[in-house]
């Protein structure tokens, strides 16, 4: 057995115990954190595919930004745990089901029969000055142009609908308001009156 | 050397046990939205595992796609469900039929 193929099956035995405690744990806290370790394992199964960027990517995005995104919304929400949890074991076993036929069916289709050695020879690894990154670009940036710029609209898209679904406005709260703060002229704060000088009082 | 089969059989084993999690889960719309990202990270594998073993860069792009797709979808869910909670005080899937669809 090669040093690869016990990485391979290292890490994919990390990997299916961290997606099994996402699905069973009852805290959304280390369900997420369990997604954490799932990400960064599924990485590492990315660099024994010579996907280094997209390893990369997958820990900077993922871990980084989206799931950092989830551990703020389920820390923000006060969730009451204990309803949430009622139908769990009511629908374990049709989960189950549901689940292990699906498994056999697509073992039956994407297993060695099909996809083995056999069929499809393992590839000859890239020289050490190859670059991934690099290849990906050239491809991305000629062939892909124009769905790359619709992802990029996509991503705007997402944006503005996050926030603005999130926006909440609160008429009685006190805050400055800049523009009035920059417009304001002399005469509207500074008044001059006239009026007449006091008496001189006599000393006694 | 690892065949093409053993990174699609975990992608199957990943989207399955993700399948399951949706079934278990059915009351909590952060786990629901969590196995979602599972699933497509299930798919990503198949990808990138396509992409390396028959040479070409086009899965690559498909995963960068996919990944972009993701972020958005994941932002724009728990901005939906901020809304729903802070309207229901309850993240339960049962209390999203209000619109009565």
């Amino acid at each position: 057995m090669s040093f690869e193929k016990i990485l391979f099956y290292v890490f994919a035995a990390i990997l299916i115990f961290a997606a099994t405690m996402v699905i069973t744990r009852r805290n959304p806290v280390h369900s997420a954190l369990y997604l954490v370790l799932a990400f960064f394992t599924s990485s590492g199964l990315w660099l024994l595919a010579e996907a280094e960027f997209l390893a990369i990517v997958l820990v900077l995005v993922y871990v980084g930004a989206v799931m950092v995104l989830f551990l703020f919304v389920v820390m923000m929400l006060d969730i009451d745990l204990a309803t949430l949890r009622t139908g769990m074991a009511r629908y374990l076993p049709v989960g189950l089901i549901v689940a292990a036929v699906m498994l056999f069916e697509l073992i039956l289709i994407v297993g060695p029969a099909h996809f083995g050695l056999d069929k499809y020879a393992a590839p000859v690894r890239h020289a050490a000055d190859y670059n991934n990154t690099a290849e990906l670009g050239s491809v991305l940036y000629t062939q892909y142009m124009y769905p790359f710029e619709i992802a990029a609209v996509i991503l705007l898209v997402a944006i503005i609908a996050a926030i603005s679904l999130t926006l909440r406005r609160r008429p009685n709260t006190k805050h400055q308001d800049p523009t009035k703060q920059v417009l304001v002229k002399k005469a509207d704060r500074l008044k001059v009156i006239k009026m007449d000088s006091e008496e001189k009082m006599e000393l006694k | 050397m690892i065949a093409l089969s053993d990174y699609l059989i975990l992608g199957a084993i990943l989207f399955s046990l993700s399948i399951a999690g949706i079934f278990i889960n059915r009351k909590n719309i952060l786990i629901l939205l969590m196995c979602i990202e599972l699933m497509l990270l299930a798919v990503n594998m198949n990808f990138i595992a396509f992409s390396y073993f028959l040479g070409d860069t086009a899965g690559q792009v498909f995963v960068f796609f996919v990944l972009t797709v993701a972020a958005a979808e994941a932002a724009i869910g728990l901005a939906i469900l901020i809304v729903l909670f802070r309207r229901r005080r309850c993240i339960d899937v049962e209390a999203l039929d209000i619109l009565k669809g």
